[in-house]
């Protein structure tokens, strides 16, 4: 087992925010300067913003950079009508402090030393933790065999775009990408949701045993993790990571 | 502590004209929906409503028998001890007043009210009676939506959200005070937004 | 799946207020229902975060795990639906 080498109690410490940038048109990479420690590819952390009343309100985003990388990076969706999203991306700057904890998890987190195959399966930002993961197969010179299924709504929603292009590039891996709502022409991935049909047709099969990635909206990941279970993989090695609705 | 500059959270400006209680924020044409658990969705055939006495049963209502008792229209302001309020609410409903009258209970001193999913949330009777709580399974003119708490749920204005317990099926009399769902977990025993009693202590 | 159900959660999104209190990797440690005895990693349990406070349920039967208030100066804790706690030592 993975275990976080966390044996302490978790405190909220300060981050400095040292870039700022937008990814895709709903979507801005945020880094930040922070004393944690290394952290495992796909753990999360909290973040926790206080107003001058001392209204306060906490939310978690996964951790989109390696252990190896420099800075801790999210990946955050704005959601128009959400209270803390559009603060980290629309106010948030470059210079500003922020309140975090973590690094947190130890269940929905892989490692080189862990092996292959790995199977990651995401809806929108639910892509976050998988590029951690990537960026640490890459930094760890790992052979396993890593696998991606990506859903976006259009080619402009792509995360992280320019890297995947580059992982995809990497021996042993595979980055699948499939639009919902718009494909471009010429467009030479999938398109359509990811359904039970496309599930059985992308994902490494269960008769090779591969772990089991995925995380998104609640709605993609239960009936991703329904549809796998149907299709043979062991509940066991199905792991979900859920970021509501 | 860091403050972040410019966070506000979702709270807009202004007291309203005095109609929110302290640290309350109006939340407009929207109405959160909050919950501690799965939806039950309880068909009508199994519907129904009991007043215990203890924990005896001492009344019962099926879902067309409760639509036959007498409906009072309600508009009020209600507010949630997560920091929203929202103005002028409409249900209808089926006062507290009405189904306690029809048991006779002298000793009772406090309410329960308990939900299909577990949930429970305790009352004085003064606070269950005198006009103050219904029964609603009406809101805005069509039945309460099931994320509302439909069929039927509780409602207590005066009192902070939790207390208008959705889902309910029954009130449970009693002579002492059972504490429930949140009160239980550091939240205030009553829950007067005016007082702002959100925890115990406050 | 109703509102509430698109936005329910799992023990991942609780994973850090459990932390704050207890010292160990919590969404690795499996949880056993009291209600109907099956056995899950917290990170699997049923996580609902919309309400006052945090409540974590069973994902076979729906049964309250734990319960979760962060009051100021304080945070409540009620694990009457966990049977019992398996912590992996390292
Ligand atoms: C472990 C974990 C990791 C995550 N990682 C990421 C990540 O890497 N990137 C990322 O972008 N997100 C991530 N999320 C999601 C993130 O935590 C937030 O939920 C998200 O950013 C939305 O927060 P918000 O405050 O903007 O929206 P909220 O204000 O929470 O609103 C979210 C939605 O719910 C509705 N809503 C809000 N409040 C209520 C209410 N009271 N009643 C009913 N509906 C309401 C809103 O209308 C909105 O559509 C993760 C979540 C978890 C649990
Ligand atoms: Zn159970």
């Amino acid at each position: 087992m993975v275990g976080a080498a966390i044996q302490r109690r978790l405190t909220w410490q300060v981050a400095q925010v040292s870039a700022h940038v937008r990814d895709t048109p709903r979507c801005w990479r945020i880094s930040l300067d922070v004393e944690l420690g290394a952290w495992l590819p796909g753990q999360h952390i909290d973040v926790r913003l206080t107003a001058s009343d001392g209204y306060q309100a906490q939310r978690s985003y996964s951790i989109a950079s390696a252990p190896e990388e420099r800075t801790l990076d999210l990946v955050v969706e704005r959601l128009d009508d959400g209270e803390v999203s559009p603060y980290l991306t629309d106010e948030l700057r470059a210079g500003d402090a922020i309140e975090l904890r973590g690094p947190i998890g130890g269940y929905f987190v892989w490692q080189a030393g862990l092996g292959g195959p790995v199977q990651l399966i995401a809806g929108g930002s639910g892509v976050a933790p998988f590029l951690a993961m990537l960026e640490h197969h890459q930094a760890a010179g790992s052979d396993a065999r890593l696998s991606l299924l990506y859903s976006a709504r259009a080619e402009d929603d792509i995360i992280a775009r320019e890297r995947l292009d580059e992982h995809a590039q990497r021996a042993g891996v595979e980055i699948d990408i499939t639009l919902t709502r718009e494909a471009p022409d010429g467009w030479k991935g999938r398109i359509g949701r990811v359904d039970a049909a496309m599930l059985a047709e992308a994902v490494i099969p269960a008769s090779e045993q591969p772990q089991v990635f995925v995380c998104g909206p609640t709605a993609f990941v239960e009936g991703v993790a329904e549809a796998l279970v149907a299709q043979g993989h062991a509940p066991a090695v199905v792991k979900t990571e859920r970021f509501g609705g | 502590m860091v403050i972040s500059r410019g966070f506000l959270g979702r709270r807009r400006d202004g007291d309203r004209g005095g109609r929110l209680p302290p640290g309350q924020y109006d939340v407009g044409d929207r109405f959160p929906v909050l919950s501690a658990g799965p939806t039950p969705h309880t068909p009508l055939e199994r519907w129904d409503f009991t007043v215990e006495i203890g924990r005896q049963p001492a009344a019962r209502w099926s879902w067309d028998e409760f639509q036959a008792l007498p409906h009072e229209e309600i508009s009020v302001d209600i507010h949630c001890v997560t920091k929203w309020s929202k103005f002028d609410t409409r249900w209808s409903g089926v006062s507290l007043d009405a189904l306690i009258e029809a048991v006779s209970a002298p000793m009772a001193a406090f309410v329960v009210g308990f939900s299909d999913g577990g949930y429970t949330t305790n009352l004085p009777l003064a606070d269950a009676t005198g006009g103050k709580a219904w029964i609603v399974d009406r809101y805005d003119g069509g039945p309460l939506d099931p994320e509302h708490g439909g069929p039927a749920r509780l409602l207590v204005p005066h009192l902070y959200f939790w207390k208008s317990a959705k889902w309910v099926r029954g009130l449970r009399l009693l002579d002492h005070d059972e504490p429930g769902f949140w009160e239980t977990l550091g939240y205030h025993n009553r829950g007067d937004p005016w007082l702002e009693q959100r925890y115990s202590g406050d | 799946m109703d509102h509430i159900a698109a936005h329910r959660l799992d023990g991942n999104a609780a994973a850090g207020r459990l932390e704050d209190v207890f010292a160990v990797e919590i969404t690795s440690v499996r949880a056993t229902c009291n209600g109907c005895g099956a056995t899950a990693a917290v990170a699997e349990l049923t996580v609902y975060a919309d309400a006052p406070g945090t409540v974590i349920r069973c994902p076979s039967c729906e049964a309250v795990v734990m319960r979760l208030a962060q009051v100021p100066g304080s945070t409540w804790i009620d694990l009457r639906g966990a049977r019992t706690l398996q912590i992996p030592l390292r």
